[in-house]
């Protein structure tokens, strides 16, 4: 039998005291896609970045075709035809598909840019890869994601990798483009080339993958193959007991209609009419650009509507402002943490504060700050050994809930959710569900935005569909299906 | 999956103490190789030759913690200086021409504020721009001759002693950093300035009113411009359309010395006096050394290099 196209034995790392790898194993074959799956904080990006030569491991080694290797760098993990296709695409917007192509590697003739040869080995990768309808010369900026992520395979594939990593690569596709990826990836599979897949959604997991190797807090838990295996087992190998289940029982009844939006619309939403009862957990579904995130953006007073209005207790709202919305009872749980949900540099306390701190006379009160940040740890059970620590060192569930502690301190009446476990592992969704439950129990109104089907389904009381800016569907969700939620997100009837 | 650990604890605080690690240093350094250095004379005389920096400096900490950056708060210096002394000369009082040297150098600072947040013009134009219209304007009130200060009283603001031995421009800085640093550590203004400058979206998103929070920024940048114009025109007995030429880079040099970011989001104002003060030592130090001053350029250059150089992480 072959040696595994990639083996890499005993591997440990720790970044001063805290040890992140303990004696991990891992092997990839070549013709496989293997999942390597892990709660957030168990290891898995930092093995990836030991394969890539990001960081040098403490101990261990790496075998390439049985052979042992030295990757100190990411030229080394190249030369080796190593690639990773990260979640965040690292892809020059202003340039050509071409440019990019080639950055760092361009082609020349007598040190001019050889443009012509590079257009011609770009359309042949594309090609290799099903995108021949991509003009190389087409700007970055001009592309989908989907459309971005092509163009990053492209780049591994042409520096002849035979080993891709792809950490989280379906997060911001859409479902067509998904399909279109998981061919790709089949089809690299039967090329003879080695897949690893990091991702947290278990559907495409058991889809895709031909085996799974599991971490959990620095060590490696096991490797097996798909065919046969229960999404218990999984779950359990993950997070070392059993779940109860995926989602929690819901408990709470919905009550009186508190919000109602009108016909509410922008140049992105169309239209949108529902109600909203307290107590009551609406999700939205549909696919990515069907104007879900552009509807919380209006009701939430960050872009202006263009038609249409919104009652709270049957008043007329007019939030022209966050801060105005804010005021009225409203409370955003952002997609994008990172970006729009977290000042990074702050510390947690500050964080959970930043919508109001406590204060008298704009003097901050310190002492009932810390009271209730402590409250809102224990609550949402975030796991820190500090409050005074910058969110930054925080892992990605962590940083989740510090977002949805920020609106729970202000004790919203409607609080608009968008993809509140996007990047969440297993049992931090969980405890994210349980939160959800509690809030509604408490009769707060939620508008829960996801494009995760199984989520939508579980969680929600009714499930408005939205498809390019039009609400085409009010589903209950107790006779809903992942199918009649599609068809609506496609716009069929 | 981020690292769960932090270094952060640690190294901010021997990035923090960079900077006092500095001073304490040059003043070693200047006490063995300068019998004139460590004398109370002259330790107060550059004192209070740093208040006039520091002072900009502290509302520049605010402006560059939320992300910002003012250019044109040497130009606010000189105009206010300029109509304070203006209206001294044209009879009025003593307050109404204090305060109405600050009240333009605040109302200044709020047109920068509301060119960066309504007019969404990047600081660093909108600064360069108003700064050269308030030069401009400082030049025709003055008709480029300086306007001599003949208030006795007035007078005493720059140039008198605190129990005839601290001046009163020294006073005055700590005064106004105690102050500065309550605003800054004490109160939801200060949180929300350091939230601007960390993610100024997020923070939007979380109800905080951007635009308002810039405008009292900048205005507070423009004040305390004023003030240190007001102080700077009693020391000198004159105010001239040239002063403070060059004084928007010092004040940034001193916040950025002090250790804070000038990306935003991080930084402290005790490191900003720190900043300031290594400035003033270092000139000092190199005056009594004799060094000639085109070299003392170059080395403030490589100071200033060296400790951003520190800084990054």
């Amino acid at each position: 039998m072959d040696a595994p196209l990639i083996r890499m034995e005993g591997i440990h790392k720790a970044f001063g005291p805290v040890k992140v790898l303990e004696g991990v194993d891992f092997e990839l074959l070549s013709g496989e896609v293997h999942a390597l799956m892990g709660e957030n904080g168990a290891g898995k990006s930092t093995l990836m970045k030991i394969l890539t030569g990001i960081y040098a491991p403490d101990e261990g080694r790496i075998l390439v075709d049985g052979k042992p290797v030295t990757i100190t760098t990411p030229a080394d993990a190249e030369r080796y035809g190593i690639a990773i296709i990260h979640q965040e695409l690292n892809l020059i917007p202003s340039l050509t598909i071409a440019d990019n192509l080639f950055l760092g590697r361009e082609l020349h003739r007598f040190g001019l840019l050889d443009r012509k040869a590079m257009r011609e080995r770009a359309k042949e990768w594309l090609a290799r890869i099903g995108m021949s309808a991509l003009d190389p010369d087409t700007r970055i900026e001009k592309l989908s994601v989907g459309q971005q992520q092509m163009v990053e395979i492209a780049r591994a594939i042409g520096q002849n990798a035979r080993a891709i990593i792809m950490d989280e690569p379906t997060a911001a596709l859409t479902e067509r483009e998904t399909t279109t990826l998981f061919a790709l990836i089949r089809d690299l599979r039967t090329q003879g080339a080695g897949i690893v897949y990091v991702s947290h959604r278990m559907e495409e997991i058991f889809a895709l993958c031909d085996r799974i190797s599991v971490l959990r807090d620095g060590k490696f838990v096991g490797t097996r193959p798909v065919p046969g295996l229960e999404l218990d087992e999984v779950v359990r190998m993950m997070v070392g007991r059993t779940l109860e289940a995926r989602f929690p029982k819901r408990t709470s009844t919905p009550g009186e209609v508190l919000l109602k939006v009108e016909g509410i619309g922008d140049g992105a939403v169309h239209d949108v009419s529902f109600d909203l009862r307290a107590g009551e957990v609406l999700g939205v579904a549909g696919l990515m650009g069907a104007g879900r995130t552009e509807l919380a953006r209006l009701l939430f007073g960050i872009d202006k509507p263009t038609q249409g209005r919104v009652l709270l207790d049957g008043k007329p709202l007019t939030a022209r402002s966050p801060n105005e919305a804010i005021h009225a009872g409203f409370g955003f749980v952002t997609e994008d943490r990172k970006a729009l949900g977290l000042v990074l540099d702050m510390s947690l306390r500050e964080n959970v504060s930043l919508p109001k701190v406590p204060a008298h006379a704009g003097l901050v009160d310190r002492g009932s700050e810390k009271k209730q940040t402590r409250g809102l740890i224990d609550q949402l059970k975030i796991r820190t050994r500090d409050m005074e620590l910058d969110v930054r060192a925080l892992s990605g569930g962590n940083q989740q809930k510090v977002v949805l502690a920020k609106w729970l301190a202000l004790k919203p009446r409607v609080l608009i959710l968008d993809e509140p476990t996007r990047g969440v592992d297993v049992g931090g969704k969980a405890e994210i569900y349980h939160i959800i439950n509690q809030l509604a129990e408490q009769g707060v109104a939620i508008l829960m935005i996801s494009s995760e089907l199984p989520e939508v389904l579980a969680m929600s009381d009714r499930i408005l569909v939205m498809h390019e800016g039009h609400a085409t569907a009010l589903l209950d969700a107790a006779t809903a299906t992942q199918e009649t939620i599609m068809r609506a997100a496609t716009g069929g009837k | 999956m981020t690292t769960r650990f932090s270094w952060n604890g640690s190294l901010a605080l021997i990035q923090r103490l960079g900077s006092v690690i500095g001073l304490m240093l040059l003043f070693i350094v200047l006490s063995i190789m300068s019998p004139e250095f460590l004398t109370t004379g002259n330790l107060l005389t550059v004192l209070r030759q740093v208040s006039i920096n520091a002072l900009i400096a502290f509302g520049m900490t605010f402006v560059i913690l939320a992300g910002g950056i003012d250019l044109s708060v040497g130009a606010i210096l000189a105009l206010s200086g300029a109509v304070t002394a203006g209206l001294m000369a044209a009879g009025h009082g003593v307050v109404l021409a204090v305060v109405a040297g600050l009240g333009l150098g605040a109302l200044l600072g709020v047109i920068n504020g509301a060119l960066v947040s309504w007019g969404r013009v990047a600081p660093f134009i909108a600064t360069l721009g108003t700064m050269t219209l308030i030069r401009g304007l400082t030049l025709s009130y003055t008709e480029g001759r300086p306007i001599p200060v003949t208030n006795n009283g007035f007078a005493l603001l720059g140039g008198g002693y605190v129990g005839q031995l601290i001046p009163i421009p020294v006073v005055l800085m700590f005064v106004v950093f105690a102050v500065c640093g309550f605003l800054l550590r004490g109160t939801v203004f200060g949180r929300h300035v350091v939230a601007i400058g960390g993610n100024e979206e997020a923070s939007r998103l979380s109800g905080v009113r951007i635009s308002p929070m810039k405008l009292a920024i900048y205005g507070l940048s423009g004040l305390l411009s004023a003030f240190a114009g007001v102080v700077l025109t009693s020391r000198l007995y004159s105010a001239q359309a040239t002063a403070g030429v060059g004084y928007e880079l010092d004040a940034i040099a001193a916040v950025v010395l002090g250790g804070t970011s000038l990306s935003g989001g991080r930084g402290w104002l005790f490191g900003t006096l720190i900043g300031a003060l290594l400035i003033g030592f270092l000139n000092n130090g190199l005056n009594l050394l004799g060094v000639s001053s085109f070299y003392q350029q170059v080395v403030k250059g490589i100071v200033i290099l060296i400790a951003v150089l520190l800084d990054r992480r």
